[in-house]
């Protein structure tokens, strides 16, 4: 579903968060949201998924919702926020239990879902005996049960290792190609936003704004072949000219928590 | 090309090893040590009996029935206590634990109640109640109810707030929030103040048959202390420990069934 996020401004006490942030998201799109560390982009993703209030502004979305969803707006963590006392599957089926469907339907949509993410062999293991990413494929999982209409992911390969990400992201090229949700895409890492996204939206620091609009020609499912190397090399390197000062200032920061 | 030397190994870390004979051993030597020094009557039998008088001791009790008899005076006083307090204590704990209202009210009664020895209340409860049980019931409620409450409180907290977000992001109502995250959550937190609040009940009711009863392990502990029965006051001291390995024996095997999943 179209998303439109008007005038999105927040603040945590005196502290500006975001300002006048005006972005449309265009139904199946993925957009990435990057910028410098305290630039305000895992707040925006709060407000969109309506787990925080904007100070002001608002984020709506147009047109129906997909037949089949359960849920608008789903969540991929960065921390996975998997329950341990839960199974594989039973974690998955956690989004779907208040939705009132009945037991076949409900084992029918955590089989699919499974399926989706090459977990159906792991249905009945518990989260402590899976390794990084594949908790995180059940954290997709669970997100996508529903099918929802936008996919909200924080941060999603930011806590895996460098090769458990490749991997990752392979497999969300995947399910993009696969399931259709407009999605939103949080990271700090360039390189996941030049493969993943159709547009990349780079926010400026405290407070944050657009501060520019990227977007790559190339379909995201083609990204993968030799000939467009050179242009994620591209992409990487505008991205990085345009938040490499910034991102110098907020590491040499001191924090005041 | 000059001499090779091999680099010598300082890792290890001081990681525990398991050594399964060793307590055994430092259980023999010890009970073997307190044997022999009895036995050359180095120990006067009048404070410190053998060890195999104690357990002929406790042989004999357990003949006669007179150890059954006490232990169950006790179990019957510890068992209504501790469901009780426990009861009550987790309500009120969960309730401060999950909604700030509950908590604004209840976290300075309980502070300020917490560290009262709950046995100095028991001449108040007796006079409330009574000589009889109900007083000495109260007495084990009222210090397990604390602990509970605190633990209750403490483990819902301790809950990841992560995890609740994530529920409040895919639109569970609150009340699946707290069935299927915060209580599940909680209860590591609440077993682990099982184990206290058993062993403060254990010796809330040997204090409370010590003040006033016929019947009991502690009743009987402290008759054979004043008869100079060294060896039955001794026996009585090794049941309360067995006693008390058993509830914590129990204890164990619920926390390893219902937390399989850690």
């Amino acid at each position: 579903m179209p998303l439109h996020i008007e005038g999105v401004c927040h603040s945590y006490g005196p502290v500006a968060a975001l300002d006048a942030i005006d972005l449309d998201i265009a139904d199946g799109e993925t957009v990435a949201l990057i910028g410098p560390s305290g630039c305000g982009k895992s707040t925006l993703l709060g407000i969109i998924g309506g787990l925080l209030q904007p100070t002001a502004g608002r984020v709506s979305l147009s047109g129906p919702p997909p037949a089949d969803s359960l849920n608008p707006f789903t969540y991929v963590f960065q921390d996975f926020a998997l329950l341990p006392w839960r199974s594989v599957s039973a974690n998955v089926a956690l989004a779907l239990e208040h939705r009132g469907l009945s037991a076949t339907e409900c084992r029918e949509r955590v089989a699919a879902a499974l399926a989706l993410t090459g977990l159906t062999e792991f249905a009945a293991a518990y989260p402590k005996q899976l390794s990084g990413g594949m908790r995180q494929r059940v954290g997709i999982a669970r997100a996508l049960v529903v099918r929802p209409a936008v996919l909200l992911l924080d941060e999603p390969l930011s806590a895996l290792d460098a090769q458990t990400r490749e991997l990752l992201m392979e497999d969300l090229l995947a399910i993009w190609a696969r399931e259709r949700s407009t999605r939103v895409y949080v990271t700090h890492n360039l390189e996941e936003a030049a493969r993943l996204a159709d547009r990349v939206v780079v926010l400026s620091r405290r407070p944050g704004r657009i501060r520019e609009v990227l977007r790559i020609d190339v379909p995201v499912a083609e990204r993968g072949r030799p000939e467009h190397t050179a242009l994620l090399i591209e992409v990487h390197r505008k991205l990085w000219a345009l938040i490499r000062d910034e991102a110098a200032t907020a590491e040499r920061e001191i924090q005041n928590v | 090309m000059s001499e090779r030397r091999p680099i010598p190994f300082r890792g290890g870390g001081f990681a525990p090893t398991p050594r399964r004979v060793v307590p055994w051993i430092v259980f023999a030597v010890l009970i073997g040590l307190w044997q022999a020094a009895s036995s050359s009557g180095l120990l006067p039998s009048l404070f410190l009996p053998s060890p195999a008088a104690i357990a002929r001791a406790l042989y004999d009790l357990w003949l006669d029935g007179t150890l059954m008899e006490h232990v169950t005076a006790s179990l019957k006083r510890i068992v209504p206590g501790w469901i009780i307090g426990t009861a009550a204590g987790l309500a009120v704990g969960l309730a401060m634990g999950i909604f700030s209202s509950a908590r604004a009210a209840g976290l300075p009664v309980v502070s300020a109640l917490f560290p009262i020895p709950k046995i100095a209340l028991l001449p108040v409860l007796i006079l409330w109640l009574g000589i009889g049980e109900p007083s000495k019931v109260a007495t084990i409620a009222l210090g397990v109810f604390f602990p509970t409450v605190i633990s209750a409180y403490t483990a819902c907290d301790s809950v990841p707030r992560n995890l609740i977000r994530m529920g409040q992001s895919f639109g569970l109502p609150a009340r699946d929030i707290v069935a299927k995250i915060v209580l599940p959550g909680s209860m590591p937190g609440i077993l682990a103040g099982f184990r206290i609040s058993a062993s403060v009940a254990l010796l809330l009711v040997v204090a409370a048959e010590m003040i006033g009863a016929q019947h009991g392990i502690g009743a009987f502990v402290l008759t054979a202390g004043n008869l100079m029965q060294t060896d039955q006051l001794l026996a009585g001291v090794v049941m309360l420990s067995i006693l008390g390995l058993l509830i914590s024996w129990g204890l164990g095997a619920i926390e390893r069934s219902v937390l399989r999943w850690r």
